[in-house]
C-alpha cells in the first residue's frame, strides 16, 4: 500500500516536471555534451556532419596559433576591465546620492533605469549615430571643446596610445587597452547597465541599519570614514552579486558590436569572443572549430565564477 | 546664542550638500536621457538637417513623414507581429510550465528531486551563447528552422524562472496546502486556488523578464530564421541598420518606434520591474 502511495506521488511529481524538463533536456543538457564532442570533429565547411571525423585536439591547438582568436580574447578582456568597473563606481555613487533621503527618487531612479529595458539593438544603433564620425553628436563636442575630432568607431588605435601618442610613446597593442571603437560601444554598455546596478545597490544600501550611521556620526567619523567602514563592508554582498553578473554578462557581450560594427570593427578591434564564435561558424561554416571556441568560453566563465567566489566569498559580510 | 549659531551653520551646510546632490543627480539624468532627446528630434528632421553643422536641438519643423517613410522602408508591421507573437506565447506556455515544475520542487516528495534540481540550477551558469550550435544543429534536424517553432519551443522553460518561483513557493506554509487536502482538493487545485493566487507578484516579475529577454534577444533569431517572413523586430532592426546606410532619421525613427512600446510598458509597470530586480539581487 505504501509502495504504491509512493509510487502515486512520483508519478503524479514527474508529471509536473516533464513540460520543463523535457525542454531543458533536448536545448540544454543535450547541447552541452553534443558541443563537446563537436569541438573535437572536423565538421567544417567541406566536411558535412555526417562525415566529420574525430580529430582530437587540433581544434584546440589551432586556436593557440589562431591570431584573431587571440584578439578576441584580448578585446573581451579590456571590454569586461574597462566596462565593468566603471559601471560599478558610478552606479554605487548615484545610488548613495539616491538614498539620501531626497525627494523625486523615483523620478531619478527611472531615469537612469530606462537604458536598461530598451532593446540594445535600438540604443546600440542611437549610440552609432552619436559617434558617427561625420555628422555625430560627439564630434560636435569635440569640436566645441577645441579636441581634434575623432573616428570613433573606425579608430582602431588603442585608448592608451591615443593619449600617450603625443608624447612619442607607443605601447603593444595587447598593453595598450581598448581601441577607441570599442571605448564608444564601453560607453554604451556603461550607460545601459548603470540603472539595473542602482536598483541593486539602492536595495542593498536600505538593507543597512541606520544605528550603524548614528554610531559613527556619534564617534565623529568623517564622510569618507562612514562609507568605508559602514556602507562598504555592510555593502559587499550586494557588491559581490553586481560584479559576478556584470563580469559573466560583459564576456558573453555580442548584440552592441555585431550592431555598430558589423565587421568586426576597425582591424577586428570590437571582436568579442561570442562575435568570434559567430562568424567562424555561420560566416565560415566552421562549426566544429567554433564548438571548440564556445567551450573555451564555456570554461572562462566558469573559472570566473569560482575565483570570484574564492577571492570575494571570504571578503564578503553577511549580516 | 553660540550653540544658535553653529545650529544654524550645520542647517546651512546640510543645503549645500543638499543642492549638489540634486546638481549632480539632475546632471546625471540629463547625461542618461540625452540619447534617447537626440533620437527623437533626429527621427524628426530632414535628413539634410540631420546632417548639419552644428546640429539642431530642437527641429526646424516636425518632420512625422520620417516614420511612415521608415515603417514602409521594411516589412516592420511583420517584425511587430512576429515579435509579439513569439514573446507571448513563450511567456504564457513558459509560465505555466516553469510553475508547474517550481511546484514540485518546493511542496512535493519524489525520487532524485535533489539532483535534479542541482542538475536545473547548473544549467543557469552555463550561458546560452556556448550552446547556440548545437541547439542551432537539433533545431535543424527537426526540421524547425525558418519557423516559428525555432523561435519559441526552446525558450518554453526558463531555469532562473523556476527557481525564482520555487524559492517564493517555498514560503507559502504547508498548512494552507493541508487545509486544502482536507477539503478533498487535488494538488493540481491546490497549485492553481493557492499557490498562483499568493504568488501574483513573483509570477508577473517573471513573466516581464522573459518577455523583455525574448523581446531584446538578437542572437538566437539572427541564426534560425533567415528568411526575413520569420524576423523579429530586433533582427528586422539591425538588418534595416546595415540596408539603411546614412539615412539617419529614418534610423532614429525606426529605433523610435521599437523602443516605445517598452518604454510605455515600463511606465504602468514599474513597480514590478524594480521589486524584481531588488528581490533577485538581494537574495542571490
Amino acid at each position: 500500500m505504501k509502495f504504491k502511495k509512493r509510487l502515486l506521488e512520483n508519478i503524479e511529481a514527474y508529471s509536473y516536471l516533464t513540460p520543463a524538463l523535457l525542454i531543458l533536456f533536448v536545448f540544454w543538457f543535450i547541447p552541452i555534451i553534443f558541443s563537446f564532442y563537436l569541438s573535437f570533429s572536423n565538421w567544417g565547411p567541406y566536411t558535412k556532419i555526417t562525415t566529420a571525423k574525430f580529430v582530437g585536439l587540433m581544434n584546440y591547438i589551432r586556436m593557440m596559433q589562431d591570431k584573431k582568436f587571440i584578439q578576441s580574447l584580448v578585446n573581451t578582456t579590456y571590454y569586461v576591465l574597462f566596462a565593468v568597473p566603471t559601471a560599478m563606481v558610478l552606479s554605487l555613487f548615484i545610488a548613495i546620492l539616491l538614498n539620501q533621503k531626497i525627494k523625486g527618487l523615483s523620478f531619478y531612479r527611472t531615469a537612469f533605469f530606462i537604458p536598461y529595458i530598451t532593446s540594445l539593438v535600438a540604443v546600440a544603433i542611437v549610440w552609432q549615430w552619436i559617434f558617427n564620425r561625420e555628422y555625430g553628436f560627439a564630434n560636435y563636442v569635440f569640436q566645441q571643446l577645441g579636441i581634434p575630432q575623432q573616428k570613433w568607431l573606425r579608430e582602431s588605435t588603442p585608448i592608451l596610445n591615443l593619449f600617450l601618442g603625443p608624447l612619442g610613446i607607443k605601447l603593444p597593442w595587447y598593453l595598450a587597452g581598448p581601441s577607441l571603437s570599442m571605448c564608444c560601444i564601453i560607453i554604451l554598455t556603461v550607460w545601459q547597465v548603470i540603472g539595473y546596478n542602482i536598483v541593486i545597490f539602492l536595495a542593498g544600501l536600505q538593507n543597512i541599519d541606520k544605528s550603524y550611521y548614528e554610531a559613527a556620526e556619534i564617534d565623529g567619523a568623517s564622510i569618507w570614514q562612514r562609507f568605508k567602514y559602514v556602507t562598504f563592508p555592510l555593502l559587499s554582498p550586494t557588491t559581490f552579486f553586481i560584479a559576478l553578473i556584470s563580469v559573466i554578462f560583459a564576456y558573453k557581450a555580442f548584440v552592441p558590436m555585431f550592431v555598430m560594427t558589423p565587421d568586426g570593427g576597425p582591424d577586428n578591434t570590437t571582436t568579442t569572443i561570442v562575435f568570434y564564435i559567430y562568424r567562424r561558424a555561420w560566416e565560415l561554416d566552421e562549426f566544429g572549430y567554433a564548438s571548440a571556441l564556445a567551450y573555451v568560453l564555456l570554461v572562462i566563465i566558469l573559472i570566473l565564477t569560482l575565483i570570484q567566489n574564492r577571492i570575494f566569498g571570504k571578503k564578503v559580510h553577511y549580516d | 546664542m553660540v550653540l544658535n549659531k553653529e545650529n544654524h551653520l550645520a542647517k546651512l551646510n546640510k543645503n549645500i550638500v543638499q543642492f549638489v546632490i540634486y546638481l549632480i543627480l539632475s546632471f546625471g539624468a540629463v547625461l542618461v536621457v540625452f540619447p534617447f532627446y537626440w533620437m527623437v528630434i533626429t527621427s524628426l528632421k530632414t535628413l539634410q538637417e540631420a546632417q548639419s553643422i552644428p546640429p539642431t536641438f530642437i527641429p526646424r519643423s516636425f518632420h512625422f513623414k520620417n516614420f511612415v517613410e521608415a515603417w514602409n522602408s521594411a516589412p516592420f508591421g511583420r517584425y511587430f507581429f512576429n515579435s509579439i507573437y513569439t514573446c507571448s506565447v513563450i511567456v504564457c506556455v513558459g509560465l505555466i510550465s516553469s510553475s508547474l515544475a517550481a511546484f514540485a520542487f518546493a511542496k512535493m516528495q519524489f525520487v532524485g528531486k535533489k539532483v535534479l534540481f542541482f542538475f536545473i540550477l547548473s544549467t543557469m551558469m552555463i550561458p546560452g551563447q556556448v550552446l547556440i550550435i548545437p541547439s542551432y544543429l537539433i533545431v535543424a534536424n527537426l526540421g524547425w528552422l525558418n519557423s516559428y517553432k525555432s523561435l519559441i519551443i526552446p525558450w518554453l522553460a526558463n531555469v532562473f524562472t523556476i527557481f525564482l518561483m520555487r524559492q517564493f513557493f517555498m514560503t507559502i506554509p504547508d498548512d494552507l496546502m493541508d487545509a486544502a487536502k482536507i477539503d478533498g482538493a487535488s494538488k493540481f487545485r491546490a497549485l492553481w486556488m493557492i499557490v498562483i493566487p499568493l504568488s501574483k507578484p513573483v509570477i508577473i516579475t517573471a513573466g516581464i523578464f522573459d518577455f523583455l529577454m525574448n523581446w531584446n534577444a538578437l542572437l538566437w533569431p539572427l541564426i534560425v530564421a533567415k528568411r526575413p517572413q520569420y524576423w523579429t523586430l530586433m533582427v528586422g532592426l539591425s538588418s534595416f541598420n546595415n540596408d539603411a546606410g546614412s539615412k539617419f532619421n529614418l534610423l532614429m525613427a525606426a529605433s523610435t518606434f521599437a523602443v516605445l512600446p517598452i518604454i510605455i510598458a515600463f511606465f504602468f509597470l514599474q513597480r514590478f520591474f524594480i521589486q524584481g530586480i531588488a528581490r533577485t539581487g538581494l537574495k542571490s
